[in-house]
C-alpha cells in the first residue's frame, strides 16, 4: 500500500541525515506506528508520503504508483491528514472544516452536508449542536474528533496522523484512542501514525517501526517488539516491565478456555467424573439448558453432601472478552482466586481463565522469540 | 455558545452606535452654523451646499488615496510573503518607511514641485503616505498565520490559490483591516492639507475662517474632519469585530 525503498532525506545545512536509507512496506488496512524520540525522522518520513517533503533519494510508492509521477494535489486529496493540536481552520465552522476536501473535489452542497453529518455522527458529535460551532468553542478532545472527521471526509484509503492525541490530557487521550480503534475496525484504513509515546504505539499499532537517527532499528508487531527488543535503545524506549506490557496486548477472549456445563439435575458422582477430566477443573451449572452464574469445582464437590446444588458457588465477578490479560491478573490478585470467569455483554459466562494460562501465554511469546 | 456570541454582538453594535453618534454630531454642528451664523459674512460663506461639497471633496481625496494604497500595498504585501520574494520584504518596508517619516505637509509640498497644484497632487502624496501601515499590517498579518494551519491546508490537498484565499487571507484580514483603519484615519486628518495645494476639502473652511477671522468657520473646518476621522475609526472597529476569528 505504502512502500518506501531506500528513502533518504538530507537537509543542506545539517550534518545529520534526517532519514537514512529507509525501507518500509506498509500493508493495506494496518496501523503502522512510527515511533522514536524527537528528531528521529518519524515526522519527516510521514510527510514524504503526501509530498510535503521531497526525499533526497529513493522512491515511495502509494497504492502501487511512484508518487513522483502522481499529481501532488490528486495524491493529497486521496490521503487523509491529521496533525497535532489545532490544524483546524479557526475562521471556519466545524462543518466548513470537515467539508474542506469535498469542496476541493467539487462535491455538490447537498452531498457535502450529508457527509458532514454522517462523519459527525461517526466521531460521536451531535451534528445539530456542533455543525455551526467554531473551533475555539470546542474542547481539545472535540477538536481532535473534528480533525478525524475532516481527514475522513472524502473516504480516503490512507490516513497520515501526526501525534493526533499528543496535546490531550491522559484521560481524554485514552478515550479517543479507544474510540479511534473502534472506528478503525469499521473503516479499515491504511494508517501511518507518528508518535513519540511508546505506550500509544503499543496500544494503537498493528505494526511499529522504531526509528532512531533516521533509521528503522526495529519493525514488527507490538508483541514482537516487547518480546524481543532489537537493541538496548528499543529496550530503553519500552522502559522495562515488558511481560506486564505484553499482557496488555493479550485479551481475555483469546486465552479463555471453554468451561464444561453440567445440568443442576445431575448427580454429584457425574459432576466429579466430569471435573476429573483433564483441563476441566471447574464446571458451570445450568438449568433447562440456560447457563447459570454458579459453578462447582473438585473442592466444593468433595465437601458437598446430597445433590449438586449443595456444592454450587456463586460467580460474583467476571470480565469481558475485550479485557486484557493484565486486567485479569489484577482481578485475580484482588479476589485471591487463581481463576477468573469471562462473560459476554449479556452476562452469559463464556469461559474461564486460570492463573497458569496467563503464565503460559506470556512466557510462550518470550520463548518463541528466544528460539 | 451564547456566552461567546453575546458580547461580540454587543461590541459590534456599540461601534455602530459610535459611528451614528459622530455623524449626527457633525450634522448638528453644520446645521447650527448654517442656521445661527455669527454674522452676514459667515452666512454668505457657509451654506449647506458649501459644506456638503467640501466634505464630499475631502472624503473623495481620502477614498481615492486609500483605495490606491490598498490596491498597491496589499498585493505587494502578499507577494512579499511568498517564499521566493520573502527576502526582499525588509528592504521594501524601509523604502516605504521613508514616505511615512517625512512630515505629511512636506510630502504634499514636494509633490507640488513635481505634479503642480490640484487634488491629484494631494491624492498622490497621501497615497504614498498611507502605503506603510497597510503594507506593514499585510506582511505581519500573513506572517502570523500559524504555519501548522497552512501546512494542514496544503497537506489535505488544497491548491495554492485556495490555501491563500480560503485560509491565509481570511486569517490575516483583521490585521490588514487594522492597517487600513490607521491609513484612513490618518488620511482624513492629512486631507486638510489638500486645501493648501488647491485640492479642496474641509481645509478650505479653516483657511477661509482664518482669513476672515471668524472663529465659527475655523472651528467648523477643524471639527468636521475630526468627527469624520472618529466615525471612520468606529466604522473599522465595527468591521474588526465582525471579522475577528
Amino acid at each position: 500500500m505504502i512502500r518506501f525503498d531506500g528513502v533518504s532525506k538530507r537537509y543542506p545545512n545539517e550534518a545529520a541525515t534526517a532519514v537514512d536509507d529507509l525501507t518500509l512496506h506498509i500493508r493495506p488496512g494496518e496501523i503502522c506506528m512510527l515511533v522514536g524520540p524527537s528528531g528521529c525522522g518519524k515526522t519527516t518520513t510521514m510527510k514524504m508520503v503526501n509530498k510535503l517533503i521531497t526525499p533526497s533519494s529513493g522512491t515511495i510508492h502509494v497504492e502501487g504508483r511512484d508518487i513522483e509521477a502522481v499529481d501532488t494535489i490528486e495524491l493529497r486529496l486521496n490521503i487523509g491528514y491529521i496533525i497535532q493540536d489545532i490544524g483546524l481552520f479557526p475562521h471556519m465552522t466545524v462543518a466548513e472544516n470537515i467539508a474542506t476536501v469535498p469542496m476541493e473535489l467539487g462535491w455538490k452542497a447537498q452531498r457535502t452536508a450529508a457527509r458532514v453529518d454522517e462523519l459527525l455522527d461517526l466521531v460521536d458529535l451531535d451534528p445539530a449542536i456542533y455543525r455551526k460551532k467554531k473551533p475555539r468553542e470546542l474542547s481539545g478532545g472535540q477538536k481532535q474528533r473534528v480533525g478525524v472527521a475532516r481527514a475522513l471526509a472524502a473516504d480516503p484509503r490512507i490516513m497520515l496522523m501526526d501525534e493526533p492525541f499528543g496535546a490531550l490530557d491522559p484521560i481524554t487521550r485514552a478515550k479517543l484512542q479507544d474510540e479511534f480503534l473502534k472506528i478503525q475496525e469499521k473503516i479499515r484504513k491504511t494508517i501511518v501514525f507518528v508518535t513519540h509515546d511508546i505506550e500509544e504505539a503499543l496500544k494503537m499499532g498493528d505494526r511499529i517501526a522504531v526509528l532512531k537517527a533516521g533509521r528503522v532499528v526495529q519493525f514488527g508487531t507490538p508483541m514482537d517488539i516487547l518480546a524481543a527488543p532489537a537493541d538496548p535503545f528499543v529496550s530503553e524506549l519500552i522502559g522495562g516491565r515488558q511481560a506486564l506490557k505484553m499482557m496488555n496486548l493479550i485479551f481475555c477472549g483469546q486465552i479463555m478456555r471453554e468451561v464444561p456445563v453440567i445440568d443442576r439435575g445431575q448427580t454429584l458422582a457425574a459432576a466429579l467424573r466430569l471435573a476429573a477430566e483433564p483441563g476441566a477443573g471447574r464446571l458451570l451449572l445450568s438449568s433447562n439448558g440456560l447457563r447459570e452464574r454458579f459453578y462447582v469445582d473438585a473442592q466444593s464437590l468433595a465437601l458437598a453432601a446430597g445433590d449438586l446444588a449443595a456444592a454450587a458457588r456463586p460467580i460474583t465477578r467476571a470480565l469481558r472478552p475485550r479485557a486484557s490479560a493484565q486486567d485479569a491478573l489484577s482481578e485475580m490478585f484482588r479476589t485471591g482466586d487463581r481463576f477468573l470467569f469471562v462473560e459476554d455483554d449479556d452476562h452469559q459466562v463464556q469461559g474461564v481463565i486460570e492463573l497458569d494460562d496467563l503464565f503460559r501465554q506470556v512466557s510462550r511469546y518470550e520463548h518463541a522469540h528466544r528460539a | 455558545m451564547s456566552m461567546r456570541t453575546g458580547p461580540r454582538d454587543r461590541a459590534w453594535l456599540a461601534s455602530l452606535g459610535k459611528v451614528a453618534a459622530f455623524v449626527a454630531l457633525g450634522v448638528l454642528l453644520s446645521v447650527y452654523v448654517v442656521e445661527y451664523p455669527q454674522d452676514g459674512l459667515v452666512a454668505r460663506l457657509v451654506t449647506t451646499h458649501k459644506i456638503l461639497s467640501l466634505a464630499g471633496q475631502h472624503l473623495g481625496i481620502v477614498v481615492v488615496s486609500c483605495a490606491l494604497a490598498i490596491l498597491t500595498a496589499i498585493p505587494a504585501g502578499v507577494l512579499l510573503t511568498r517564499p521566493a520574494l520573502k527576502q526582499w520584504a525588509p528592504r521594501v518596508v524601509s523604502l516605504v518607511n521613508i514616505g511615512q517619516t517625512v512630515p505629511s505637509l512636506a510630502v504634499i509640498a514636494l509633490s507640488v514641485g513635481l505634479l503642480g497644484i490640484g487634488a491629484r497632487t494631494a491624492i498622490i502624496a497621501m497615497w504614498i503616505y498611507s502605503l506603510l501601515p497597510i503594507l506593514n499590517n499585510t506582511l505581519v498579518g500573513l506572517d502570523e498565520v500559524d504555519p501548522a494551519i497552512t501546512e494542514a491546508a496544503h497537506g489535505m490537498g488544497m491548491t495554492l490559490g485556495h490555501v491563500f484565499l480560503k485560509v491565509e487571507l481570511p486569517l490575516a484580514l483583521p490585521m490588514i483591516l487594522a492597517g487600513i483603519r490607521t491609513a484612513v484615519t490618518i488620511n482624513i486628518g492629512s486631507a486638510i492639507l489638500a486645501a493648501f495645494v488647491g485640492g479642496g476639502g474641509l481645509g478650505n473652511l479653516i483657511i477661509a475662517g482664518n482669513n476672515i477671522s471668524r472663529s465659527q468657520v475655523l472651528v467648523l473646518g477643524a471639527a468636521l474632519p475630526v468627527l469624520m476621522a472618529l466615525s471612520a475609526d468606529a466604522f473599522f472597529e465595527m468591521l474588526e469585530h465582525r471579522t475577528r476569528v
